[in-house]
């Protein structure tokens, strides 16, 4: 039983969540993630690390209401426990310093780079950060992504806040002033990494991707989470999560995330199968 | 005289069948398969056992169960003394009267079985185990003096409950951590509840913990913590028992179609997660109609059943050669035969086809004949040329094997492997190329069976005791 230490609505379906859990606290690095399970009945959903402190005993999660699981985590109040926290689970995000790196987050995929971003600004890089959301409303991180990167741009589809447009476009600006870039991480939606791949890749610069496949044990056992990358099928729970963007069959995990919409929508899980979408 | 005449009655005794859920009632629930035996049955069969002066049963059982003593007790209407003796070396007796491959083991060497059948040596453990259970009277040995000593189980599966119980009972203090979240292992995501149920493994779970078995659920080894970190906290020998669960897909075209599930997936979420509970629990399952499970071992005769009971309209079994050479036990085909499975034998899958959205619909196969013996002595499948066919599909369980899993090994510096990824040991020991570390189950033999994990787990215990008490 892992308790709730702290909750906070960061837009109006997207939940922060402290939770007590010492030892993850301790062991865990940038770009590893764990498998909640709320209560007995609940399904196991995999969610990034977003922060930790080894001194309280304490990881931070992200999530959004996307179906049933999730909305019941979202009506938990803090004190109640979360039944079972599974981790670190996957691979840490390979941080080195490289010279002037770009991470980019879309909806809740901003929670997912922060980790990323903190660390590479850790290890030496400038940090050029792009973060965005449909409307304003539904930016979250924007404080803590100014504290670890360099230079952050904010992004909103529909104009209401910051740069008017998509996050790729704020690359390719980048890119075409001529900015030194060592790496790209692209963390968002799967139309939004796609996107992004195909922007950098006659640039040959590198970018790293973080997959959120459906998983079920997520310790290489099932096979539920295999994606292509290079044509060779992988397990994003222990092959993974982060991969060579330029490789990876993005139609076909797109494909894969719709999997259970019909049993969702059994489950009054309609707002799940958009859960690739921000 | 009187001798004679005693033996020949008891050999009038047939074997007891144990009554069944009939099989068309059967496909439409969970609920285990075979009943159990009545008290009165359980003396008859019980009494069939001549209780030989040199029984051959012990040693055919890998956890050396003294068979005619458990008999004898049941014979003599003594249950409570029966459950005693089997926990004696047993610590899952109720698992095992159900999984184990008794025809293969001690009941293949019951010198009842060279005239008619031999004794129903499991479906008697199965009795005494459930009667215990069932009376609620589970009775705990003495508990051993501490010795000071602390072991690290890895994988609470089968080996892993075996060892941390002969442990426990040394005196040991044993951890046991479970990468998942509810201790058993493939007894509890693989084996589907109409062959075990889980209440079952919990109640022998729960045994292991009274005897003080200490169980960390949520443990992933090689992430939360590696094999040297577990020294490193104080731990005098780690065992390492976390199977073969890795599953082996085929490399087809259309293999991550949607709809295509490794038996691994297909079980863990049903049987795990509960998805045939669905919507009650929130795990989903795809109920598909036209089933293809790929595979003739035990797992493809549990995947397939599953298929069935998940409101299948037609399941099949696809296996590239015969019912022969099927590595199933007997009974469980012989299950999946009366409850309407379609075997398509000598037949292989070669291509899955999408309905055009990312869905399989279809799957290309290609039928084969036997040829020449392989390395497994088994006649090896050779296709046969312009045979392809397309059988309509809606899901596909993929059952051809797991493999070695990777993340210990791989996080164990010193810990060498073999070219499949297996631990490598010595002898029956279950010594790894690490000091203080031994390894026993699935990871070192591939995929085998519950019993033979467990007999691994047993005599690796003994060797850690020998290791850690200098003898």
């Amino acid at each position: 039983m892992n308790k709730i230490t702290e909750k906070v609505a960061l837009s109006e379906n997207v939940v922060k969540m402290v939770l007590e859990a010492p030892a993850i606290a301790r062991k865990r690095k940038a770009g590893q993630f764990v498998v909640l399970i709320a209560n007995e009945k609940g399904e196991r959903i995999p969610l990034t690390i977003v922060d930790s402190d080894p001194k309280k005993g304490t990881i931070t999660v992200i999530f959004q209401i996307v179906g049933k699981t999730t909305a019941v985590m979202a009506k938990m109040k803090v004190g109640d426990s979360i039944r079972d926290v599974q981790g670190p689970l996957g691979n840490p995000t390979d941080v080195h310093k490289v010279g002037q790196v770009v991470c980019i987050g879309g909806g809740v995929g901003v929670g997912v780079v922060y980790p990323l971003a903190a660390a590479l600004k850790q290890a030496g890089n400038q940090v050029i950060s792009i973060i965005g959301a449909r409307t304003k409303e539904l930016l979250i991180l924007e404080e803590e992504m100014k504290q670890v990167s360099d230079r952050l741009i904010v992004t909103t589809d529909d104009g209401s806040y910051g740069f008017h447009g998509f996050v790729s476009t704020v690359l390719q600006n980048l890119i075409d002033q001529g900015e030194k870039i060592a790496e790209v991480f692209a963390i968002g939606p799967v139309p939004m990494m796609k996107v992004i791949a195909n922007l950098t890749r006659p640039y040959g610069i590198k970018t790293v991707v973080s997959l959120n496949p459906i998983m079920v044990d997520a310790t290489g056992m099932c096979g539920a989470c295999r994606v292509s990358v290079d044509g060779k099928t992988k397990f994003t729970c222990v092959d993974g999560p982060e991969f060579d963007g330029h490789q990876v069959d993005f139609d076909l995990l797109t494909s894969r995330l719709r999997m259970y919409c019909d049993q969702e929508s059994i489950a009054y899980e309609k707002h799940r199968c958009g859960w690739n979408g921000n | 005289m009187e001798t004679e005449i005693k033996k020949e009655k008891k050999e009038k005794i047939p074997r007891q069948k144990m009554p069944e859920q009939n099989p068309g009632v059967r496909i439409t629930n969970f609920e285990e398969v075979p009943l159990g035996y009545s008290a009165e049955t359980a003396i008859l069969e019980a009494k069939r056992c001549i209780q030989c002066k040199k029984p051959g049963c012990i040693a055919g059982c890998p956890v050396e169960v003294r068979i005619p003593e458990f008999i004898q007790a049941i014979a003599d209407g003594n249950f409570i003394e029966a459950a005693h003796i089997l926990k004696e070396t047993n610590s899952l007796p109720a698992v095992c009267g159900r999984v184990c491959p008794q025809e293969e083991q001690c009941e293949q060497v019951c010198i009842l079985g060279k005239k008619g059948d031999p004794v129903a040596v499991g479906r008697l453990e199965r009795f005494a185990a459930d009667y215990e259970r069932a009376t609620g009277e589970i009775s705990l040995p003495e508990p051993s003096a501490p010795n000071g000593k602390k072991i690290a189980v890895v994988g609470a599966g089968p080996s892993g409950l075996t060892i941390a119980g002969d442990l426990v009972k040394l005196g040991y203090e044993v951890t046991v951590f479970e990468g998942l979240h509810k201790a058993g292992g493939v007894l509890v995501y693989g084996i589907p509840e109409f062959r075990l149920p889980k209440a079952i493994v919990e109640a022998e779970v729960d045994y292991l913990q009274k005897l003080g078995v200490k169980i960390e659920t949520n443990a992933v080894i090689g992430r939360i913590a590696t094999i040297d970190e577990l020294f490193a906290e104080g731990y005098d020998a780690v065992y390492i028992a976390v199977g073969a669960g890795a599953p082996v897909f085929m490399d087809i075209p259309g293999e991550n179609l949607m709809g295509i599930y490794s038996a691994n997936e297909y079980l863990t979420r049903s049987n795990l997660m509960k998805a045939y509970l669905f919507p009650e629990y929130d795990t989903p399952i795809i109920r598909g109609q036209n089933v293809a499970v790929i595979g003739g071992g035990n797992v493809a005769m549990d995947s397939v059943r599953t298929a069935l009971r998940l409101g299948a309209d037609n399941a099949y079994i696809v296996y590239r050669r015969t019912e022969v050479e099927m590595p199933a036990r007997k009974e469980e085909v012989h299950h999946a035969q009366e409850e309407g499975v379609q075997f398509k034998l000598l037949t292989n899958p070669v291509e899955y086809i999408s309905d055009g959205s990312g869905w399989v619909k279809g799957m290309k196969c290609i039928r084969m004949e036997l040829g020449e013996p392989d390395a497994s002595g088994r006649r090896s499948p050779v296709p046969i040329k312009d045979s392809e066919f397309v059988i309509d599909v809606d899901t596909v369980v993929v059952a051809v094997g797991t493999m070695a899993n990777p993340i210990v090994p791989a996080t164990t510096p010193g810990l060498e492997t073999n070219r499949r990824g297996y631990i490598i040991t010595k002898g029956e020991s279950g010594e790894t190329t690490r000091q203080g570390v031994y390894a026993g189950g699935d990871i070192v033999t591939g995929a085998a069976t519950v019993i033979l994990a467990m007999g691994a787990g047993k005599k690796a215990a003994r060797a850690i005791h020998a290791y850690l008490s200098g003898e």
